[in-house]
């Protein structure tokens, strides 16, 4: 019984009001991403949970065990919540064993088991005599995820673990952290700005924006149904066209498409992913466009497109192997659903 | 070629004590040695420098923890405070303290004093590592189940052992080159058992055998200083902004840490400022006789800035060579010199009296001389502030500006020279105040006739004419206001104070 229950969390710098009633309810065992921009309040919620921080209000439990209620909690020594900060931030003056050994105490001393913290985190057991120095980006993110492990929290606290490490390590260590949580049975929460990474590590994605959980779903669902476009732009990048929405079809510049019959009618923005879209050569049927950009990267290429219909400049994902010519016209066509929001505010 | 001449230069002295020591038959120095006053003498030394290490590093710790870490009022405040009493040498904190209270005197008086006066330099390098103490180690441990004393105990105080214990053992050092406030407080050591036997009888072979034991404890704490600092590496681990730590609230221990701060601040700049400002005005002799404090002020000015003025041309090259060609030989060159600060003035003095008047009497007594001794003494202070310059401009700006079509003329004057002026600056400042606040090297050395404001303090006050003394005080102490504040913004430069 180590959920998480967050709700109502308020907490304001001078007159900036970072969090504004922020609620969310984590499943025991669940890996939680928090994506936002920076400023978005990630690290400050991250800060509050962990103690380091009090809130303004509201309110934060784990399993039955109110850790804040009205702001004010427990010290952070008293939570037994896991931290992750960024970098690592593991004790210099220490060896990789005594580093991960710092939060057992007492009794549990001796029947720490360190291999089997070494084992949990895929480091190898002979690094446990090195000094934090010694040891490469990953290996400090590692070890630094054990440390907080190895007391065996309930809830382990991530923020922005892997920011400083470069890309192909970053992917290697996410995968190894996240298995390390799952098999410690540990709720998590980690806080990053880089949506790949909350999509592909976690269970759900809780995106905040302007102080609130502006959305809590799993990654695909986040993906392909954004509860709204700034959301959609945020988590991957979207092509938003105006249509009018009539016994469910939209009609737009890129032709008519089958959208739910359940939803928004009449004047509506569309969204469709880059990927989404199939470019044919011209003369197929459906709505044309001309080439503008091509930008390739190996396995697969962007191309930005102007609908020759009404000029609106869509951007489609294309395999590398198969690239179309800067001038070329094109015939577009889309694949799979596509998500409708009522207009907000007219112009787009 | 230069460097090496620099460096040859300044192991003058240790040479001549080795050379000395060598030149006695093993019998005669067992004699000069094995005395009762020699054990007396080395007892006294070592309590003072054990308990005066011990006690500036519990002050300067924890008077940079709360200054650092607290929501202390005015902080910025306590910590220019915090490093104001390196502006007054100790032989003036100690007339202060013993012209008002006489009991002020032996171990006690003598360790209260020198405290009082050198724990700034614990508390400057302590309080620049916890302001570089990355706050996510503390957040850690707390969530790791430690409360915030244990925090302190566990991460915080190994991080700041190497600013605090390389702070300690320059306490050290000045411990065991302190003459004037241990003179004073009829505390004898070493150092002053020297100064005695010099003066008294001229008996050069005493003086000099104790000088050599002197110089071996300067040794033994250079050498535990080089054990501790190496055996562990304390950097910070990633890279990234450093984030500031919260303040810590006090609550209720907010007043009781404002009453200790207030405290030492009186005690160590409020006895000595009062007491100088008390004499001036009741004091019996006070007099101001304008002729001869413009003369000593001038000349102690004047020696302070030329010396200033040839330490720094001297420690370029050995920086240069240090910084730029990095080799055993560079490297050892450069810290052979480090050595020499290790000698205390009263050492350095002794050796370069003899020195000339065997080998180069036409120098005894001239200025020339006492500027060496000045260029010996205070070369390290240069190195540490023109070093960091040198540092801060890499050679690649040069390759840069090479690449722009400058020519190595236009290059110094556009590039190198405005990066490393601010350093060489710091330098001279540096070297400035030590001039300006040296005592016995000056008494020992300066030229009969001449006398700067240390030298006429330190005549009058030690015939207890406490109003005549106090003017040379103030002005001395007005005179090194600059050089301390900018040694408490940049605290790196008081590694080798």
């Amino acid at each position: 019984m180590t959920g998480l229950v967050i709700s109502g969390i308020t907490k304001s710098y001078g007159g900036n009001r970072v969090l504004d009633g922020v609620d969310l309810d984590l499943p025991e065992g669940s890996i939680v991403g928090a994506l936002g921009p920076s400023g978005g309040g990630k690290t400050t919620l991250l800060r509050i949970i962990a103690g380091f921080l009090d809130a303004d209000a509201g309110s934060i439990r784990v399993g039955g065990r109110s850790l804040v209620s009205d702001g004010r909690g427990v010290p952070a020594q008293r939570r037994g919540i896991g931290y992750v900060p960024q970098e690592g931030a593991l004790f210099p003056h220490l060896d990789v064993a005594a580093n991960i050994a710092f939060g057992i105490r007492g009794a549990a001393r001796r029947s720490f088991d360190l291999d089997a913290v070494l084992e949990l985190v895929g480091l190898d057991p002979d690094l446990r005599h090195r000094q934090p120095h010694q040891l490469s980006g990953g290996q400090q993110q590692r070890v630094a995820l054990a440390r907080a492990l190895a007391p065996r929290p309930g809830v382990v606290l991530l923020d922005e673990p892997f920011s400083s490490l470069d890309a192909g390590l970053r992917v290697e260590t996410g995968k190894a952290v996240v298995h390390a949580l799952r098999a410690a049975g540990a709720t998590a929460i980690l806080v990053t700005h880089d949506q790949d990474e909350a999509l592909a590590l976690c269970d759900q994605v809780a995106v905040l924006r302007d102080g609130r959980v502006a959305q809590l779903a799993a990654p695909v669902d986040l993906y392909r149904s954004p509860a709204d476009p700034a959301i959609a732009g945020f988590v991957g990048s979207v092509v938003v066209l105006p249509a009018t929405v009539t016994a469910g079809v939209a009609t737009s510049a890129l032709g008519r498409l089958e959208v739910p019959a359940d939803g928004p009618q009449g004047a509506v923005e569309i969204l469709v992913r880059p990927e989404q879209l199939v470019l044919q050569a011209a003369g197929h049927t459906g709505p044309r466009a001309r080439v503008e950009d091509v930008s390739y990267f190996g396995h697969d290429a962007t191309v930005r497109l102007t609908l020759l219909d009404d000029g609106s400049p869509v951007d489609a994902r294309v395999a590398g192997s198969d690239l179309p010519v800067v001038g070329e016209i094109v015939t577009v066509s889309v694949t799979g659903a596509v998500a409708v929001y009522v207009t907000s505010g007219g112009a787009v | 070629m230069i460097s090496a001449v620099v460096a040859g230069f300044a192991l003058i002295p240790l040479g001549f004590i080795v050379v000395y020591g060598a030149s006695l038959g093993g019998r005669e120095i067992w004699d000069l040695l094995v005395r009762p006053r020699v054990g007396e003498l080395l007892s006294n030394t070592v309590r003072l420098v054990v308990a005066g290490c011990l006690a500036s590093a519990v002050l300067g710790v924890g008077c940079a923890w709360v200054v650092e870490r607290t929501d202390v009022p005015f902080r910025a405040l306590w910590h220019v405070l915090a490093a104001a009493p390196l502006a007054i040498p100790a032989f003036v904190n100690s007339y202060g303290w013993s012209s008002l209270a006489p009991g002020v005197e032996g171990f006690r008086g003598a360790l209260l004093v020198v405290t009082l006066s050198y724990f700034p330099l614990v508390y400057l390098p302590t309080a620049a590592a916890l302001r570089g103490l990355d706050p996510a180690l503390e957040e850690v441990a707390r969530s790791l189940g430690n409360g915030p004393g244990q925090t302190f105990a566990r991460v915080v105080l190994p991080q700041l052992r190497p600013a605090m214990i390389g702070g300690s053992l320059l306490v050290g050092l000045h411990l065991l080159a302190e003459f004037g406030a241990l003179q004073m407080l009829r505390f004898p050591t070493f150092t002053t058992a020297i100064y005695d036997q010099y003066s008294s009888s001229f008996n050069s072979a005493g003086a000099n055998v104790i000088a050599s034991v002197l110089v071996l404890c300067c040794l033994v704490l250079l050498m535990v200083d080089l054990r501790l600092r190496s055996d562990r590496r304390f950097s910070r681990v990633g890279s990234g902004a450093v984030r500031h730590a919260d303040p810590v609230r006090l609550g209720r221990w907010r007043v009781p840490a404002l009453a200790v701060l207030v405290a030492l601040a009186g005690a160590s700049l409020g006895v000595p400022v009062y007491s100088l400002i008390h004499w001036m005005i009741v004091g019996s002799s006070t007099a101001f006789p304008a002729a001869d404090i413009a003369s000593a002020a001038s000349t102690s000015v004047g020696l302070g800035l030329v010396a200033a003025a040839i330490t720094v041309a001297l420690s370029i090259p050995v920086v240069w060579l240090a910084v730029r060609f990095r080799s055993k030989v560079s490297t050892t060159l450069e810290r052979s010199t480090y050595v020499a600060n290790a000698l205390p003035g009263i050492v350095v003095a002794l050796a370069l009296v003899t020195v000339s008047i065997n080998y180069v009497p036409a120098v005894y007594q001239t200025y020339g001389l006492l500027l060496a001794a000045y260029a010996i003494m205070f070369l390290p202070r240069a190195l540490v502030s023109v070093r960091s310059a040198v540092e801060q401009s890499p050679p690649v700006l040069e390759d840069v500006a090479h690449g722009l079509g400058m020519g190595p003329l236009t290059t110094a004057r556009r590039v190198t020279l405005p990066l490393i002026t601010p350093g060489i600056g710091a330098g001279c400042a540096l070297v400035f105040l030590a001039v300006t606040t040296e005592l016995t090297a000056t008494l020992l050395l300066s030229p009969i006739g001449t006398t700067t404001l240390a030298t006429q303090f330190w005549s009058s006050s030690s015939s207890v004419a406490y109003g005549a003394a106090a003017p040379y005080a103030l002005l001395m102490v007005l005179i090194s206001l600059p050089a301390t504040y900018l040694l408490s913004r940049r605290p790196s430069l008081g590694g080798a104070a």
